[in-house]
């Protein structure tokens, strides 16, 4: 059999690699978001915020080389599949970029007051969340679409630490009103871990897709 | 279906170029047979009305039923099921005669001598493809001075005026530009509310366009038979994919 097509193989590469750049970039926002809340760490989370831009960047990057392989290459079948897919991861690693920037400025936030309490839960949910895009990425570049399936399991597990940690904060807030201002961060960075959770796996249904071409967005799991 | 085929085999002389070729065309459709050269797409398509029977040397076994009728029967009559079944080929070919008569040729054949008949019949396959506003002052010019597209255009107009209900065309844009090629495809869309179009095409793109149906043929195997989305978007067969993706072919 003869390989055909050196170019568009070659750009089809490119495109991998920088999905996976963007990946690694946003898995270290996310470590570094809830590190700089750990340790009260203003200057870790202006960091997250800056590294934001180039993450964007990435996205655009990515947009503008899926639509010029579209318009030029008619791209079909698994290759049809992979750039529309890429399209699609970009724009939700671009998200999970976003919300751990959110986490970053709660981080910010928090880092002028001492902590409500020692922090158990959310850097448990945080690990959660990291291993998950991991995972996410992973099945992507592997082309594994069982790995991606495993990640509804995981989804299910960060629901429940966020309701976890939603239900003890507002116990804590509900005793002593004056914790409002510490305990509200927390339960936003919970809600911004669940939606990262939420858009690892709609990356993983897109490597289902992506591998198989089975649409299973909206069916149930 | 209109067409079936089971276990159609096609020998030309001791070289096989169709093995066991089970197919389903389905009316109002545009069935697109995809494929490297020499895969025996055109050879399929020649089977459906005979005009492989031209070739010294050629052997078929299996079936090819239409409408309940067994096309490769040696008893059938090979005029009617090309006048039911006609073909377009990939150069245009006009007959050196008028417009008027070019597109009346085939009713003329046929026995026909009623002047408004013929005259009703050549407006109304002209206007089937979108010709007559063009070259209803011009119908007495010689077909040979038309564009390559008009050219096209006649010739399946030609095919029209004897009311077929399948429309073979062999590479039918091969010779004309990206714009006439367009116009073209439009075309195929609008005939087949009327007709049953199957085309062999090398322009895989002109495949996903415009057929309903695509077929898949390698060293005379159909390896793939299925909705067009599908073949262009989650094909079953790795051999299909590899083509179709440009890694094989």
């Amino acid at each position: 059999m003869i390989e055909q097509r050196e170019h568009f193989q070659k750009e089809l590469a490119k495109l991998n690699d920088l999905i996976l750049k963007m990946g690694g970039m946003v898995e270290k926002s996310i470590f570094n978001s809830v590190e700089a809340l750990k340790k009260s760490d203003a200057k870790m989370a202006d960091q997250v915020i800056k590294l934001d831009d180039g993450i964007d960047k990435l996205e655009l990057e990515i947009d503008e080389l899926c639509l010029e392989l579209l318009a030029t290459q008619q791209p079909m079948a698994i290759d049809l599949r992979f750039i529309t897919t890429g399209m699609r991861i970009a724009s939700d690693i671009e998200r999970i970029g976003d919300l751990a920037v959110d986490i970053a400025l709660r981080a910010f936030e928090l880092s002028k007051q001492p902590l409500l309490k020692p922090l158990e839960d959310i850097p448990k949910m945080a690990e959660l969340a990291e291993k998950m895009v991991h995972r996410a990425l992973d099945s992507f570049v592997k082309r594994d679409a069982a790995m991606a399936r495993g990640l509804w399991a995981d989804e299910e597990k960060a629901d429940g630490y966020r309701d976890l940690i939603h239900d003890e904060l507002v116990g804590i807030m509900t005793k002593d009103p004056s914790t409002i201002s510490r305990a509200l961060p927390l339960i936003l960075i919970a809600r911004h871990l669940e939606r990262i959770a939420d858009h690892t796996t709609n990356i993983g249904e897109d490597v289902v897709y992506m591998v198989e071409g089975k649409v299973i967005k909206h069916a149930p799991k | 279906m209109i067409i079936k085929t089971n276990k159609l085999n096609l020998w030309y002389g001791a070289f096989q170029a169709l093995i066991d070729v089970d197919l389903a065309i389905e009316r109002n459709r545009i069935t697109a047979l995809i494929g490297p050269s020499g895969c025996g797409k055109s050879t399929l398509l020649r089977v459906f009305n005979r005009m492989n029977d031209l070739i010294e040397g050629v052997r078929m076994s299996g079936s090819v039923n239409f409408e309940g009728k067994e096309i490769l029967d040696h008893e059938i009559d090979l005029i009617t099921l090309r006048k039911r079944i006609g073909m377009v080929f990939q150069r245009p070919n006009p007959f050196p005669l008028s417009v008027f008569e070019n597109v009346v040729y085939g009713l003329r054949v046929h026995g026909e001598k009623n002047k408004q008949v013929l005259a009703e019949a050549a407006e109304k396959s002209l206007s089937a493809v979108l010709l007559f506003d063009e070259l209803k002052d011009k119908l007495s010019m010689n077909a040979l001075g038309l564009s390559l597209e008009q050219q096209q255009r006649l010739c399946i107009a030609r095919l029209l005026s004897v009311t077929p209900e399948v429309l073979l065309m062999d590479e039918p844009c091969s010779a004309l530009d990206p714009f006439a090629t367009m116009k073209i495809e439009e075309l195929m869309i609008e005939l087949k509310k009327q007709y049953t179009i199957v085309i062999v095409t090398h322009n895989m793109q002109q495949a996903a366009r415009i057929s309903d149906d695509c077929g898949y043929l390698l060293l005379g195997e159909l390896v793939e038979f299925a909705d067009t989305k599908k073949i262009f978007t989650t094909p079953a067969d790795k051999r299909t994919e590899d083509y179709i993706t440009g890694r094989f072919g």
